[in-house]
C-alpha cells in the first residue's frame, strides 16, 4: 500500500464509521426492535387455534420469505408513493426492514416456543395460570434462550442487508463508501475498507451474542 | 403443614356448611373422554372421602393419567360430572366455561411424573410462583410458608438452586412442595416415583405417606403395589378406560374379584 492510499484509507475511515454510527447501526437496531415485536405477534398468530388467524400469519411469512428484500424495499419506496403514501427515506427504510425481519424472526420464535416441553404448559396451568400468563412467565423466557443464536443470525444478516438502503438513497455506511469511491476512483481500497467496518460491527455483535447466551444459560446444565 | 391448618376462609354457614362437611371430597360420575374417535375413558365413577387416599392402578394406556388430567382440568372431559369439595358440580356435556374450569383447577394440585419444574426459576421461585402470581397472596407470607415446607422436605439449602442442580428425588420433592403451597383440597400424583432411580424412590414415597397420615386427600396413580397397600384407603383397578373394580387394599390385592385384575397383579408381581 503506497502512502497516498494509506492516507485515503485513514481519511475515509472517519466518514465510513460515521455512516455506520448514524446510518447502519440505528437503521438495523430500530428495524430489529420493531421487527421482533412484529415477529412475536406473528408467531403467536401462527400458533393460534383460530385457523384464519394462523393463516394470515402464514401468508405474511410466506410473502416476506418468498420475495427478494430489494423488491420489498422498492415496493415501499417507489410503490407506496404511487398510492399517495409518501414517506421520508428513513421511515420507509425502517418499515421495509422491519417487515422483512418480522417475517424471518417469526418462524424462529415460533420454533422456539414449540421447543418448550408440553409439561411446562401443564405445570403452569396446574398452578392456575392463564394462557397469556403462561406464555409470558413460563414459555417465552425459556423460548428466549433457544432463540438467541438464530435471532443473532437474523440480526447480523440485517446489519449487512441495510447496505441495500444505499440504493434508495439512505445515507449509511455503504452509501458513504460509494461516494468516496466514486470521488477517489479507489474502488478496491474503499470497498474493502467498508467490508472491514461491517466485519468489525458483526464481530462485536457475535461477542454480544456470547454474553447474552451465557447470561441466559445460568439455569441450564452446562 | 396439614390440610387442616393453613388459614382457609371459614366454611360458609347453613346448607353450604353441611355440604362442606360431607365426607366425600371428590365425586366423579360417568366421566367420559375421547381423543378424536378413540374413547379413552368409558364412564368413570369415583368417590374420595375427605382425608382418604385413592390409589389408581392399571396397565399402561388404561387411562389413569387421563383421569387425573380431567380432575385437574388439564384435559377437558366430554361427559359426566366432577364435584370437588362440594362446590358447584362441573358438568362436561356441554363443556363448562373457562371460569368453572379454573375453579376446578384451584381445588386440586398435581404432582407430575416428570416433575415439570420451571427450569428458569429457582426452587423457591418455583414454589411461590402460583401462590404469589396467581393467587395474589402476600409474598413475604408465602415465602415464609414455602421455606417451612422446603425445610420439612430437607431442601432448605437448595432454595436458591435451579432445578437442573437437583437430583430427581429432590426435584420431585420440590414438585410436591409446589403442589402443597397452592393449598389445594385435593392432591393428585401421577406415578410420582416412576422416573426416579430406585434408591431415590424411598424418600419421595415416605413423604407422600407422611402427607397421607396428616390427613391430605389424595389420588395417586402408582405401580408400587406395596406402597399402595400401605398408604391407600382404597385401590381402584383401571383397565380399558373403566374402573374394573375397587376396594380396600387388602381385599383388592389379595382377593381380586375380576379376572383382569388378577392377571394384572400377577404380571406386576411376576414380570418374567
Ligand atoms: N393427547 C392425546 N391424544 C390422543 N390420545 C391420547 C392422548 N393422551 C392419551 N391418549 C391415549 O389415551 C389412552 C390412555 O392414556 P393414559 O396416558 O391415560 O394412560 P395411562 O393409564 O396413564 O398409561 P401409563 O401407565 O402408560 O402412564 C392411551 O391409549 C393413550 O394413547
Ligand atoms: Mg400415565
Amino acid at each position: 500500500m503506497n502512502e497516498s492510499s494509506w492516507e485515503l484509507f485513514v481519511s475515509s475511515l472517519g466518514p465510513l464509521v460515521l455512516g455506520a454510527i448514524t446510518g447502519t447501526i440505528p437503521l438495523a437496531l430500530s428495524s430489529f426492535a420493531i421487527g421482533l415485536v412484529l415477529a412475536l405477534a406473528l408467531a403467536l398468530m401462527r400458533l393460534s387455534r383460530q385457523r384464519w388467524i394462523s393463516n394470515i400469519a402464514r401468508v405474511y411469512i410466506s410473502l416476506v420469505r418468498g420475495t427478494p428484500l430489494l423488491v420489498q424495499l422498492y415496493v415501499i419506496f417507489y410503490g407506496l408513493p404511487s398510492l399517495g403514501i409518501v414517506l421520508d427515506y428513513w421511515p420507509s427504510a425502517i418499515i421495509a426492514f422491519s417487515i422483512n425481519v418480522g417475517g424471518y424472526a417469526a418462524e424462529v420464535i415460533r420454533a422456539a416456543i414449540l421447543s418448550v416441553p408440553k409439561g411446562q404448559w401443564e405445570a403452569a396451568y396446574m398452578v392456575g395460570m392463564s394462557r397469556s400468563r403462561t406464555l409470558s412467565r413460563i414459555i417465552l423466557p425459556q423460548a428466549a434462550r433457544v432463540s438467541v443464536p438464530p435471532l443473532s443470525n437474523t440480526f447480523i444478516s440485517l446489519v449487512k442487508d441495510t447496505s441495500l438502503a444505499s440504493l434508495v438513497l439512505v445515507t449509511e455506511l455503504f452509501r458513504e463508501a460509494e461516494q468516496i469511491a466514486a470521488f477517489s476512483q479507489e474502488f478496491m481500497l474503499i470497498y474493502l475498507e467498508a467490508a472491514l467496518v461491517y466485519w468489525v460491527i458483526c464481530l462485536v455483535l457475535s461477542t454480544g451474542q456470547g454474553f447474552l447466551e451465557k447470561r441466559l444459560d445460568r439455569y441450564v446444565a452446562r | 403443614m396439614s390440610p387442616a391448618d393453613p388459614p382457609r376462609p371459614p366454611a360458609p354457614q347453613g346448607v353450604a356448611q353441611s355440604r362442606a362437611d360431607a365426607p366425600a371430597l371428590l365425586t366423579v360420575r360417568g366421566l367420559q373422554k375421547s381423543f378424536g374417535t378413540t374413547r379413552v375413558l368409558e364412564s368413570i365413577d369415583l368417590t374420595v372421602n375427605r382425608g382418604t387416599v385413592l390409589a389408581l392402578i392399571g396397565p399402561s394406556g388404561s387411562g389413569k393419567t387421563t383421569i387425573l388430567r380431567c380432575l385437574n382440568g388439564l384435559d377437558l372431559a366430554d361427559g359426566g360430572t366432577i364435584d370437588v369439595a362440594g362446590y358447584a358440580t362441573l358438568t362436561f356435556d356441554p363443556a363448562p366455561g373457562k371460569k368453572q374450569l379454573t375453579t376446578l383447577r384451584d381445588r386440586s394440585a398435581m404432582v407430575f411424573q416428570h416433575y415439570n419444574l420451571f427450569p428458569h426459576k429457582t426452587v423457591l421461585e418455583n414454589v411461590i410462583e402460583g401462590p404469589v402470581i396467581v393467587q395474589k397472596r402476600n409474598r413475604a407470607e408465602v415465602t415464609a410458608e414455602a421455606l417451612a415446607l422446603l425445610d420439612r422436605v430437607g431442601l432448605t439449602e437448595k432454595k436458591d438452586s435451579y432445578p437442573f442442580e437437583l437430583s430427581g428425588g429432590q426435584q420431585q420433592r420440590v414438585g410436591i412442595v409446589r403442589a402443597l403451597a397452592l393449598r389445594p383440597q385435593l392432591l393428585l400424583f401421577d406415578e410420582p416415583t416412576s422416573a426416579l432411580d430406585p434408591e431415590l424412590v424411598g424418600d419421595v414415597l415416605r413423604l407422600i405417606k407422611e402427607l397421607a397420615t396428616e390427613g391430605w386427600t389424595m389420588v395417586i396413580v402408582t405401580h408400587e403395589l406395596e406402597f399402595a397397600r400401605e398408604v391407600a384407603s382404597e385401590i381402584a383397578f383401571v383397565d380399558g378406560g373403566t374402573i374394573v373394580e375397587h376396594g380396600a387394599p387388602k381385599d383388592l390385592l389379595r382377593n381380586p374379584r375380576e379376572e383382569r385384575t388378577r392377571q394384572f397383579l400377577h404380571r406386576l408381581l411376576f414380570p418374567f
